[in-house]
Parts: C-alpha cells; sequence; structure tokens
C-alpha cells in the first residue's frame, strides 16, 4: 500500500496531465466551452429547486428560502459523484490502448477523472459560494466543517471509482449497472428533500454513507448547526474502507487487465 | 559485479483461446470452479496454451539484445512482460533501472488535442516529468521537424506526422532499459535513418536495449546478440549474424513442398567460396546453390533468380536459361544442382532471393520459393538505394566570385 501511494506521488505530474486531458477535451469543440462546468450543475439544481417546490405545493405547505439553498448546496457534490463515478468507471476501457501497451500505475486513470470532476466541483462550489453571499445566509464556524465533510466525500467517491473502473473492465455488465445506479440512486438519497421528510424512515436512508454527508453540508452551511457527528462518522469508516480496500484489490487485479480486458 | 538489470529466470506465460467470460453467467460457474479445485498453474485447462514456455535469458549492462521470431512466436509477450504490463504465469522477470518502451508510438495521443499538448501528456505517460519535458521540448520537436505545426490539433495530422511526433517524443526518455517493438518503420527514409541514429546513440550512451523487428538488417546492424523465439521457446541466442542465419533457416524449413508437385525446389543455400553466409560486404561474390528433384519427367527446365529490396522491390532478375545455359530434362528421382555465382553490387539493406522454375517454350512455371534467403548487404561507403554505383567524387571545386573566370558584375 505504501508503495503504491509512493509510486503514485513519483507519478502525479501523469495524474495532473492525465486529468488536464479530460478537462480540456471535454470542452474542445464546443460552443460554450468552460461555461458547461457551471451550467451542469446550473441545471441540477434548478431541477432540485422545482422539485422541492413541486413537493410543498403537493404538500400544502412553505417552503422557505434556505429550504431552496440546502437543495443547492446538496445538488452541487451530488452532480460530482454522478460524474466522478461515470466517468472513473468508464476510465479504464476507454483508455484500452494504454492500459495494453504501456506501464504505468493503472489507478491513476480512474484518480485523473475524479480530479477532472473535481475542477468542476470546484467551479460550482464558487458559484455556490456568490449565491449563498447574494442570499446573506451569513457565515459561522461551523462552516469550517464543509472541508473535512468535502474531503471525506472525495475521498469515498475516489474509492468507488477505482472499485468500478476495476470491476467494469472485467465485466461490461458493471458500466450498465452504474448507469442505471446513477440515474435512480437520486430517489433514495436525501438531495433534494432532507431525511427528517419522513420521520419513520428517516434514520434508515442515512445508511447510505452519502447521506450523512449532505446532511451535514446543509445544516452547515444553511442552518450553521454542527452535523450530526456519529453519522458523519460513519461515512468516515466507509470512505476509508472503500479507498483502502477498493486500491488493495484494484491492485491484485491489475496484472490481469493488460490480458482481460 | 552487479545483477543484470535484465533477467527471465524460466517465464511461462499461458493464454486463453477464444473469448474470456464476459458475462456474470460465465463467470459465476468459472469462480466456484476455481473455489472448488485446487489450482494447477502448470497445467493447461481447455483452450488454453503457452505463449511462453520455459524462457530464461539475461541481458547484460549496455547491451543491445535483438530479439525476432516469425508472427506469434511470443515476441511481443517478451515485451509485455519486460515492460510490466502483464505478470508471468510462472517464473520470474527481474528488471533494473528505469524502462522505456518503445511499443506503440503515440499510443497516449488524444487527437483533439493539439501537438505541444500531446508532448506534454505522452511524454508523461512515457514517465516523464513536466518539468523535463519542457526542457526536452524544442528538442523534440526539432526532431519531428513539425514547428509550424505544433499548436495544430493532432487528428489533422497525416499518420507520418503522427508517428514522427510520437516516435520524437519516445527518443528523448532517458532510460536505462529501453524497449524497442517495431518502430523503425515509421516516416520517410531520412526519419528512419534519423531514428536508427537515435538507438545507436542511445546504446552508446550505456543504455541496454531489447529490440524487437522483423527488420532483419536493422537487428544485425544494431545489435551484436539476438534471440530468436519460436512457438513461445527460446529456438537460439548467440551473435546475431549466427541466429539470424539460423531464423532464415527455419523459415525455409517451413515450407511445405507439395508431394504432387512433378519437380519442386528442395534446397537453396546462399553462401561465399568457403560457407554459408547471411551478411555480405557491397561489391564481394556470393553463391547461391539450388537444388530441384523430380517426381515425373519434366522437358526444358530453367532456373529463375530474383533479387527483392525490403520493400519487395525487384532489383535483380535473371535465369539459367537467359544466361546461356541450355534448360535440363529431368527424369523421375533425377536432381538437378544449379550454382549461380553473383558479384553483389548493391546499396545497404537486406535483400530477399527467389527462386522459381520455369519451361520457357510452355510459358509455364512449375515451382516458386519466395522469400527462400535473405542477404544482408553493408556497403564500404555511405550511400542509400539499392545498388551500389561505387561513387567518388571527382571535382569539388568552389569559384568564388570576383576571382573566378566570369566575375558577377558589382551594381552601382
Amino acid at each position: 500500500m505504501i508503495a503504491t501511494l509512493r509510486e503514485l506521488v513519483r507519478r502525479r505530474d501523469l495524474l495532473y496531465m492525465l486529468a488536464l486531458r479530460d478537462i480540456r477535451v471535454r470542452y474542445k469543440q464546443s460552443v460554450m466551452g468552460f461555461l458547461w462546468a457551471i451550467l451542469m450543475p446550473g441545471l441540477i439544481v434548478a431541477a432540485g429547486i422545482l422539485v422541492r417546490y413541486g413537493f410543498a405545493v403537493s404538500g400544502r405547505t412553505v417552503v422557505t428560502a434556505s429550504e431552496m439553498l440546502a437543495v443547492s448546496v446538496k445538488s452541487i457534490p451530488w452532480a460530482f459523484l454522478v460524474g466522478a463515478i461515470r466517468f472513473s468507471s468508464n476510465s479504464l476501457i476507454n483508455n484500452t490502448s494504454l492500459v495494453t501497451k504501456i506501464y504505468m500505475p493503472r489507478e491513476i486513470f480512474p484518480l485523473a477523472a475524479t480530479l477532472a470532476q473535481i475542477t468542476d466541483l470546484l467551479v460550482a462550489l464558487t458559484l455556490l459560494a456568490v449565491l449563498l453571499v447574494v442570499f446573506h445566509v451569513g457565515a459561522s464556524w461551523e462552516l469550517l466543517w464543509v472541508i473535512p465533510i468535502l474531503l471525506i466525500f472525495v475521498l469515498l467517491v475516489a474509492g468507488w471509482g477505482i472499485l468500478l473502473a476495476a470491476a467494469s473492465l472485467f465485466f461490461r455488465d458493471v458500466k450498465y449497472i452504474v448507469e442505471v445506479f446513477l440515474t435512480f440512486a437520486i430517489f433514495f438519497t436525501p438531495v433534494f428533500y432532507d431525511s427528517s421528510l419522513f420521520p419513520h424512515y428517516g434514520h434508515w436512508l442515512l445508511l447510505n454513507p452519502v447521506a450523512p454527508l449532505l446532511q451535514g453540508l446543509s445544516a452547515t452551511v444553511v442552518y450553521h448547526r454542527a452535523p450530526e457527528l456519529p453519522w458523519v462518522a460513519y461515512s468516515t469508516v466507509w470512505a476509508l474502507v472503500t479507498c483502502i480496500g477498493g486500491l488493495a484489490l484494484f491492485k491484485r487485479l491489475e496484472p490481469y487487465f493488460a490480458e482481460s480486458i | 559485479m552487479s545483477a543484470p538489470p535484465v533477467v527471465f529466470d524460466s517465464v511461462y506465460k499461458k493464454f486463453k483461446r477464444g473469448e474470456l467470460y464476459d458475462s456474470l453467467r460465465d463467470l459465476i460457474p468459472a469462480m466456484t470452479r476455481r473455489l472448488l479445485q485446487p489450482r494447477h498453474p502448470e497445467a493447461l485447462e481447455r483452450r488454453e496454451f503457452w505463449a511462453l514456455n520455459d524462457v530464461s535469458f539475461e541481458v547484460k549492462q549496455g547491451e543491445a539484445l535483438g530479439v525476432v521470431g516469425a508472427n506469434g512466436a511470443g515476441k511481443s509477450t517478451v515485451l509485455k512482460l519486460l515492460s510490466g504490463i502483464m505478470r508471468p504465469t510462472m517464473g520470474a522477470v527481474r528488471m533494473r533501472g528505469r524502462l522505456s518502451a518503445l511499443i506503440e508510438v503515440g499510443a497516449g495521443f488524444h487527437t483533439d488535442l493539439t501537438g505541444r499538448e500531446n508532448i506534454f501528456l505522452n511524454g508523461t505517460i512515457l514517465g516523464m516529468t513536466r518539468a523535463e519535458i519542457a526542457r526536452k521540448f524544442d528538442a523534440i520537436v526539432d526532431f519531428a521537424g513539425m514547428k509550424d505545426f505544433i499548436d495544430t490539433p493532432v487528428k489533422r495530422y497525416s499518420s507520418g506526422m503522427f508517428a514522427r511526433l510520437g516516435f520524437a517524443v519516445a527518443a528523448h526518455v532517458d532510460p536505462d532499459i529501453l524497449v524497442v517493438d517495431e518502430v523503425l518503420s515509421v516516416g520517410d527514409y531520412v526519419f528512419q535513418q534519423k531514428c536508427q541514429e537515435r538507438m545507436e546513440e542511445v546504446i552508446r550512451s550505456g543504455a541496454t536495449v531489447i529490440f524487437v523487428s522483423h527488420n532483419l538488417r536493422a537487428v544485425a546492424d544494431l545489435c551484436p546478440r539476438s534471440l530468436l523465439m519460436e512457438r513461445g521457446k527460446i529456438a537460439a541466442i548467440g551473435p546475431s549474424e549466427e541466429v539470424l542465419r539460423a531464423y532464415m533457416q527455419r523459415a525455409q524449413g517451413q515450407r511445405v513442398v507439395d508431394p504432387e508437385a512433378p519437380v519442386a525446389l528442395t534446397r537453396i543455400t546462399v553462401r561465399d567460396a568457403e560457407r554459408e553466409r547471411l551478411d555480405f560486404r557491397s561489391g564481394e561474390q556470393a553463391f547461391i546453390d539450388v537444388e530441384v528433384r523430380a517426381r515425373v519427367r519434366v522437358e526444358r527446365i530453367a532456373v529463375v533468380l530474383d533479387l527483392h529490396d525490403e520493400s519487395h522491390y525487384s532489383v535483380f532478375n535473371t535465369s539459367s536459361e537467359r544466361l546461356g545455359t541450355p534448360p535440363a530434362t529431368l527424369d523421375p528421382g533425377d536432381t538437378l544442382h544449379c550454382t549461380f555465382a553473383l558479384d553483389l553490387h548493391l546499396g545497404a539493406g537486406a535483400f530477399n532471393v527467389g527462386l522459381y522454375l520455369h519451361r520457357y517454350d510452355a510459358q509455364k512455371q512449375y515451382d516458386h520459393w519466395f522469400p527462400a534467403a535473405t542477404m544482408l548487404v553493408t556497403p564500404d561507403r555511405d550511400i542509400r538505394g539499392a545498388v551500389s554505383l561505387y561513387p567518388t567524387v571527382q571535382r569539388y571545386d568552389v569559384v568564388r566570385a570576383g576571382a573566378g573566370l566570369n566575375p558577377v558584375p558589382a551594381t552601382t
């Protein structure tokens, strides 16, 4: 594991160049160019607000501005999750010629795909920050929680990306399962709603390791409350296990990549 | 004395013919079988075969080793194990030092990116750091000879430009061990020459080189020692000249003579006055011995000799009949021995010898054998092209303006 990390550090320039390639290629020959990095999460946020508004209308309740903002705060990391998992689970298959021809630590491919999505995430988060200032959400010390929560979130997503990249190399089925999963997971994750919406089943929803992190973000940013620490710890364990376990499994399977792809 | 930089220690590699299990339906039975049965790596299951079978060799520090063999002999598998892309089923591959593999030039190129962006991308893929690439950037562009197109997306490049840029990047990695697979065949003549010079430079710099090629002449030039692969095993290893000759003899041995043929070419040998040879210098004399056996009676047989260069251009053609030897008539079981003597006024290159059995008056071809043998020719002076006309420079005088016969009048 140490040797793996050391090799990754040594090849950091490759990680950077591959991520840069993904970013450049994504926006080349498109009229909107880099604006897509803003527009895509923007659309998800808009959809989220619309859905949240729909809930309110059908439930004859009033939706507050804070609730709208909470939806935005959760939608943007969710958009990152969808993009990062989609691109990293296809990253080895899309680089077949490199995987079969040249040696490099192959976990670089899913990691670079995740890294490329992180830049989009950062762009969107900057815009979100502007939005929060405009709506006078205000600041508090609780905001500092955002950094560790986002780090855990990225770790979790990277771990899944590594696992799914290896799995889809051996079985293309995984690719389709991932697509279906990404399409429907939003219904079972408190992105457009909050787990407190379901008083009896709410905690079941939090078993999804993504949920405590997203709710933690909205709690700290919008409501200036500390996140529910036991649940955040629960997600952290998930993140570490997927990351370390995923990487270990990836490295064990790596010698078979070139002949199985 | 430290360990050699490259060691193959009885390496075995197993592959499977046909599709691997591609979906869960095939996987689950395979997994249960694997769990229930103890694994025997040395045993072959259905559809499996040995791509490498007990391969052991070493390459010493600063040595250049050529690897030759027919398609499917296991050359590429050796390279993939060397570069760490695959791991052997059994045995060990040990490497010491930074390895760079010129296996597929431009494999890491993305067609939407410009030449400049791709140099950085491909350079990091090959193991360089960004600072290192920035330092060598001008040299790379210069080597590829495409200053004007460096900010054009590579999808607009011709395939030659693409390959040239790929090789240029790869050629600027400073490796301890360089693995090269058939990349000298890209680009035009001048570029190929440049690539070969670059390889020689790498060898001179003390790097260890492993060179896989079908270009036997390049192998003979660059590598003093060679390795011949045949169906996953080492068939010969030793001085290149001997190994390459063994390779060509095996290629001849694989020829299957049609048992129904009325008459056939049965043996062809290239030699000098004393012994069998592969390497010749321009101007030397070569002898080509041809043996022909008849199964039934054939009349008025002539032997045709044909010489092709590496690009399959016929550079020379003659026949026993056209040289004034009356054609021979053979009875069943008869053997004809024919020897051609040639003065090899040839340029640098590998020349393939082809032989044909003709009956001129009936316009009938009985047998053909191409390539029957190969001759590697080294010229005595720096010339290019298929032939040597033994050029010398007779005059090289500069007539200075102002001192010459017709001075240019100065403009006022």
